[in-house]
């Protein structure tokens, strides 16, 4: 398997930013940052280092609600992640769609089923809930009384 | 001008969403396009969550069912990504033969498929006649003509009868044989030529930024295929190519589905020719607390799955991501600027079902008049093809090779 550069370059440059790296194989890697620093992050894994944003996903966890964006690096054989977490009991975070047009779908799905709200998204509308669904319910909370049911 | 909106949709039954497309126009052509999706939502990603490991892999089969093991063989590379799991070399060639014969039936579906639409039935006959075999050989490997429910996590559920190997290889010889003869027929044909190329044109930097997959990346010259980027099951020890185009139209992408049905039976022959013996599952107790990401290669472009589990016995979290959800909003970049009876074509180039074209219809914006229904839509695309056959004179060679094949025994 040929020398992988996507991590390494992010380690240099974002040196400081990075939370936590977890190497789970030679394969998959997540990296945990601060909210403030996904925008910067993605735009360096998308622009420069030619990353395919696979998708996203929102986990509500106890201590906040977990974003997690994946992105598929084709030369180096490797998924890394990008993870973070927002806090309750109103999430927000930068939107990565207004540079990145692959994300806009995914943030709008997370906003409605998570209530996440994205900061300066272009286009905020709902996008898997129906109309009539109620404002300010969302089924993937774990305080969604329909939850466990 | 005067600018209408024509609905387009909201049923669209073959992706895994139903979506309602809106067309803006003015006059003949379309000028924007909105999007709307969730009408089928079937809240899939909680249901897994409630099912047990194994049982999930029945339920997301249930997500599509043209590609009926695309999305088990995703969600047990996530569960085996998990927990590190082995999976037995055995299982892993019988996991590529039936991704396979699941790629060339759904290719060949779509190809009938667009046939008829642009007026070109016999091409439509013809697919779906070479399709029929593809089927009959799931039948006899795995019992069922679709729905295999093959993967399960660690391995496969059922062995495959190699007393049954040569008669596929001979099967398989045909449709190499047949999809050469209908590629070169296709390839060549003046009249599909003038109905396909330079429409909807996806440039590189839109099949990036959208980060479109499958064979709508690559017919725009990106070789990008989860098979060779990111290896499962056991897809690098085979000898394949990716096939690209360079051309991003929607003749690129059914020139890169026509290639493709030939490399998918070379490498169900290799598979057959090189299958090990040994055990089929390394018969997993327990998943382990953690998180996992399987990816597969999808008819229609890479299917994404990620797990999480806590050590009990179903995920956490489950978030499963079809190719078509990136692939539609694409639309926005292929659409704007073309004939209606164009936008038709585009948005089934993606490989979408025909039912949303059946229920297309012009309305009128001021008075909501019918102006124009799904059938009138489908005849106005193949009257477009009728002119440029009349101005081409004479038959196709695309009819030329139908014509051949009806006169043989």
């Amino acid at each position: 398997m040929s020398e992988k550069t996507t991590l390494p370059a992010i380690k240099e440059k974002f040196g400081d930013a990075l939370i936590d790296i977890f190497e789970k194989n030679e394969r998959r890697a997540y990296i945990t940052v601060d909210k403030k620093d996904v925008p910067a992050i993605c735009r360096y894994m998308y622009e420069q280092k030619g990353g395919r944003l696979c998708t996203a996903s929102g986990i509500d966890t106890r201590s906040g609600i977990e974003i997690l964006y994946h992105f598929m690096f084709p030369p180096d054989t490797q998924v890394i992640t990008v993870k973070t977490k927002v806090k309750k009991p109103s999430p927000e975070i930068e939107s990565i769609g207004t540079f990145l047009p692959a994300a806009v779908w995914i943030e709008r799905e997370i906003n409605d089923i998570l209530g996440v709200t994205f900061l300066n998204h272009p286009d905020p509308r709902r996008l898997i809930m129906a109309d009539e669904w109620p404002d300010g319910v969302y089924p993937f909370r774990r305080d969604f009384k329909e939850f466990d049911k | 001008m005067k600018r209408t909106i024509i609905p387009l949709g909201p049923f669209h039954p073959l992706l895994e969403e139903a979506e309602y497309f809106k067309l803006y126009v003015e006059g003949e052509t379309v000028v924007d396009i909105d999007m709307r999706i969730g009408y089928m939502h079937r809240g899939i990603e909680k249901l897994s969550t409630m099912k047990n490991w194994d049982q999930s892999t029945f339920v997301v089969e249930r997500i599509c069912g043209i590609c009926s093991t695309s999305h088990p063989i995703a969600y047990v590379n996530a569960v085996e990504d998990l927990g590190d799991f082995d999976v037995p070399d055995r299982a892993k060639y019988i996991r590529v033969i039936i991704c396979e014969l699941e790629r060339i039936h759904s290719h060949l579906l779509w190809i009938g498929l667009a046939g008829h639409f642009i007026g070109y039935d016999t091409v439509f006959m013809w697919a779906w006649k070479y399709r029929e075999p593809i089927l009959d050989i799931c039948e006899k490997l795995t019992g069922n003509r679709n729905h295999y429910a093959m993967m399960k996590p660690g391995g496969v559920r059922r062995d495959l009868n190699e007393d049954d190997f040569p008669w596929v290889h001979k099967e398989m010889d045909k449709v190499i044989a047949e999809m050469e003869m209908l590629v070169g027929a296709v390839l060549d044909d003046p009249v599909l030529h003038a109905r396909t190329k330079k429409i909807g044109v996806l440039t590189r930097e839109d099949a990036i930024g959208y980060a479109t997959v499958g064979p709508t990346v690559r017919a725009s010259g990106i070789a990008d295929d989860i098979r060779v980027d990111d290896p499962y099951a056991a897809y690098d020890r085979l000898d394949w190519k990716v096939i690209t185009w360079d051309s991003g139209d929607v003749f690129g992408k059914a020139a890169v589905r026509l290639l493709e049905t030939i490399e998918s039976a070379k490498m169900i022959k290799q598979c057959m020719d090189d299958m090990p013996d040994g055990p089929i599952d390394a018969c997993i107790r327990a998943v382990p607390a953690g998180e996992g990401i399987g990816h597969a290669e999808a008819p229609r472009g890479e299917v994404f799955h990620y797990v999480r589990g806590d050590g009990g016995n179903s995920a956490v979290r489950h978030k499963i991501r079809a190719p078509s959800y990136v692939n539609i909003p694409s639309f926005k970049a292929t659409c704007v600027g073309h004939t209606i009876s164009d936008v038709a074509l585009i948005t089934a180039a993606v490989d979408p079902c025909y039912c949303c074209t059946e229920r297309m219809a012009v309305l009128d914006r001021g008075s909501g008049d019918l102006i124009m229904s799904g059938k009138e839509l489908e005849k106005s695309s193949r009257e477009a093809t009728d002119r440029l056959k009349k101005d081409y004179g004479g038959p196709t060679p695309v009819e030329i090779t139908m014509e051949k094949l009806l006169k043989k025994p």
